[in-house]
């Protein structure tokens, strides 16, 4: 579904990311794990249009969309919901909602989404009026993640879902991950939290400063003695 | 600065809430009785105001804030055990609101007596029985503990009630627009600017203000339709006369250029300090297509068509300002477009036929444009309708009332689309709304020159109505007023950005000493606003927000009002 193939991307002079190839299969959850400065968001970033590649290429469905805008990307179906959640903290939960499908023109389909998130976090529906901006993390979170499923798109990037926010908080955003996972969402998470995204991942990208070191599917690299002493802490 | 708030603590309202009271009833008696005196010694100083018994109009305000204050005060008292029911009417508020806009305008009008007749000694025991009765009023509010807010907004009345509510409301607004445009010395303006402005912070303050835009929400195509009967109205209350209406076009042209700004500043949120040269562009335009003596081309189309071409022309000025500069960060568009403004300045003085090809005849610009013939309707010719005369700027009010409506039209139902919420989303954060599937750039530019293009069509119209276009019309010092009008009415807002284009307008043109200070009264009034009401006067609530984002109060305040109405207000 999603192939990228030798990708280079660079601020300025500084590489952030040296040449990766990956690929995402219809229905996979696929993960990107490493420490910070890997160039996992600058991955995500590129791939959804809001940087341009040095070098490589970027195949969805089997279009290149390399050079693709970002307004463009989302229309054939690329949702990104970004690092630090950025939703719009002065703006009311619906209206965040709706602008996740301000690319989208079929109203009847727009309102059945927006139930469907409302199911899926009912805490969303009972503040739909709010500024988003009073929300808890974990609360923004699930709106950021949301926002991203409005466009209904059919591969999902999620940029570390889980930072800052407490254990049980982290616990209820994997499982939606888990739940989304269920319902056939094609998804590709970025997380720091490598224990949390490899338990529910069906393959793995371990990235450092730039390059892949390491693939596998998601349990393999879990029980990876590598894996486990560089990203799980243990000696 | 002295905060009052501060200043009279809680504690000391509790303490002295019952003396408080008392004095506040005591300054409002008074005020009431004062505009029955003399108050001042000839009858040349604001409106006759000399006579034992018979209140003239100003003084006649002042009775009423006085009314308001006792009023307040008594039914406060008599309502309390009532009030705890749903609704809340904010009467110790909205006295405070009268008795500090009492003491104002009071003050405003002994001063205007001392500077119109020379000294103080003219002012009548009269007028300082009520500046007296306005301090105390002033006084015994602030100890009065403030209460709970008022709910008011939430109160619902039969239909025809509410309708009517409306209507009396527009009524209020064309009698305070004809009284205030004729009332030319400088005082008297000031004074009743004063009064109204007392009146709309009780309003504000009460929570009737609330109830009206939540009524006025209910019934917007009443609201729309009844505002602008009132405009139309306006020029038959000035019997056939030009002066006011002369103004009163001025305005009008300032607020619909006022309006098209509003679309690139406050809703796209592009900072354009050059918008007077798009204008400009649509008044040279349609000067040189016009069929004046002076024209520099042998291409006279109707007007209609001038008009397109005017605003095509201007929109094409602004694609070529816009798309290089948009992809960049805002403060590149703002420098780009100040020097956009000057150089379109420099490029009309150049079009003279010896710096360039004659097309503008430079600083003389290009005079004796003949007025407008629309459908055989001559805009030079007297008219009359119900035996009321209506003279030629009239005529050019009732064009202009039509494109102020149009360009308010295009506003709101930008605002209101997805356009319009694209616009919010890059406001908020440009990279996330792009990540939406936002086309950031497009929109911006769309924003851009269609907002040209709006002006470009106010500028052909503007042509014909001054009779003559030169490029020193067109100086950055008018891109700052349109600018400053918006920020001082309220940037997204329609309400807000009529009111502060009119504000800006009319207090040159009514006061004349104004005029030669204006940039540094309007200099102090944007640093007052910046410090006390960022949001402008008629504050969109979600840019109310963005300005008081630690203001948990208001945060919830105004999420309450959104779940009681459903949508936002402010943005009518």
């Amino acid at each position: 579904m999603l192939e990228v193939k030798n990708l280079q991307v660079a601020y300025g002079r500084v590489r952030a990311v040296k040449g990766i190839s990956f690929t995402v299969e219809q229905g996979q959850v696929v993960t990107l794990v490493g420490t910070n400065g890997a160039g996992k968001t600058t991955t995500l970033k590129t791939i959804s249009g809001l940087l341009r590649p040095e070098a490589g290429e970027i195949w969805f469905e089997g279009k290149r969309i390399d050079s693709t805008p970002a307004h463009e990307v989302v229309t054939r179906g690329l949702a990104h919901s970004p690092e630090g959640r950025r939703i719009f903290p002065r703006l009311t939960v619906e209206d965040n909602l709706r602008l996740g499908a301000f690319a989208r023109k079929d109203k009847a389909g727009v309102a059945k989404d927006l139930q469907r998130v409302f199911n899926l976090f009912e805490i969303l529906q009972a503040r739909r009026d709010q500024p988003a901006g009073t929300f808890s993390g974990g609360e923004q979170q699930m709106l950021a993640i949301g926002r991203a499923m409005m466009s209904r798109p059919k591969l999902l990037m999620l940029d570390e879902p889980s930072m800052g926010l407490s254990p049980l908080m982290m616990q209820r955003i994997m499982s939606t991950i888990t739940e989304l996972k269920s319902e056939g969402v094609t998804i590709l998470l970025v997380e720091q939290n490598a224990q949390a995204a490899l338990s529910l991942a069906d393959y793995g990208y371990v990235l450092e400063v730039g390059k892949i070191v390491l693939q596998d599917s998601g349990k393999n690299l879990l029980v990876d003695e590598a894996v486990r002493k560089a990203y799980l802490g243990e000696d | 600065m002295i905060n009052i708030r501060r200043l009279v603590t809680p504690e000391l309202q509790q303490r002295y809430n019952r003396q408080g009271r008392i004095l506040g009833l005591v300054g409002g008696v008074l005020l009431i009785i004062a505009p029955f005196l003399p108050w001042a010694y000839s009858s040349d100083a604001l409106d006759n105001m000399t006579v034992l018994g018979y209140p003239s109009p100003l003084q006649f305000f002042g009775l009423a804030l006085g009314v308001i204050i006792s009023a307040f005060l008594v039914l406060q008292q008599a309502l309390t055990q009532r009030q705890k029911k749903r609704v809340r009417v904010g009467w110790v508020p909205g006295a405070k609101a009268a008795a500090t806009g009492a003491l104002i305008y009071i003050a405003l009008i002994l001063l205007s007596i001392a500077a119109e007749l020379g000294g103080l000694v003219n002012i009548v025991y009269g007028g300082w029985i009520a500046l007296v009765g306005a301090l105390l009023a002033f006084i015994g509010t602030r100890l009065i503990p403030a209460g709970r807010t008022p709910t008011l907004a939430a109160a619902t009345a039969p239909a025809p009630l509410e309708i009517l509510a409306i209507a009396v409301m527009m009524a209020a607004a064309l009698f305070a627009a004809a009284f205030a445009l004729n009332h030319d010395d400088a005082g008297s303006f000031v004074t009743f600017i004063a009064f109204v402005g007392a009146v709309v912070a009780v309003m504000i303050r009460s929570g009737v203000m609330g109830w009206l835009s939540a009524v006025s929400q209910r019934y917007r195509k009443v609201l729309i339709f009844s505002a602008f009967v009132v405009a139309f109205m306006f020029p038959f209350t000035q019997g056939g006369s030009d002066a006011n209406m002369s103004i009163a076009t001025q305005v009008m042209i300032f607020a619909a250029t006022a309006m098209g700004l509003n679309i690139v500043v406050g809703l796209a949120g592009l900072l354009d300090l050059g918008y007077i040269a798009f204008l400009g562009a649509g008044a040279f335009v349609a000067a040189i297509l016009s069929r004046s003596a002076f024209s520099t081309v042998g291409f006279h189309p109707p007007f209609i068509v001038v008009v397109l071409i005017s605003g095509t022309v201007a929109a094409t000025l602004g694609l070529i300002i816009g798309s290089p500069t948009l992809r960049v960060s805002g403060d590149y568009l703002a420098i780009v477009t100040l020097a956009f403004g000057e150089i379109f300045r420099i490029s009309m003085n150049n079009l003279d036929g010896t710096d360039g090809p004659l097309l503008t005849r430079g600083s003389n610009g290009i005079p004796a444009i003949p007025d407008l013939v629309l459908f055989g309707f001559n805009f030079a010719q007297r008219h009359e309708l119900l035996g009321i005369p209506l003279g030629r700027f009239s005529n050019y009010y009732f064009l202009l009332l039509l494109v102020l409506g149009l360009i308010i039209l295009v506003f709101t139902r930008l605002n209101n689309s997805r356009i319009g919420r694209g616009w919010v989303a890059i406001r908020e954060d440009e990279k996330a709304a792009e990540a939406m599937g936002v086309n950031v750039f497009g929109l911006k530019l769309f924003a851009f020159a269609g907002g040209a293009f709006l002006a470009g069509v106010a500028g052909s119209v503007k042509a014909h109505q001054d009779i003559s276009v030169t490029p020193d019309q067109y100086v950055f010092l008018e891109s700052a007023f349109l600018l400053a009008a918006i920020v001082l009415g309220g940037m997204g807002t329609v309400l807000g950005v009529l009111v502060g284009a009119t504000l800006l307008k009319l207090m040159p043109e009514k006061l004349r000493f104004v005029n030669e200070y204006r940039l540094l009264i309007f200099g102090l009034l944007l640093v007052l606003m910046m410090r006390f009401r960022p949001e402008g006067l008629i504050p969109n609530q979600r840019r109310q927000l963005e300005f008081h984002e630690e203001d948990e109060e208001l945060a919830e305040r105004i999420s309450e009002e959104i779940a009681e109405t459903g949508t936002v207000k402010g943005a009518t």
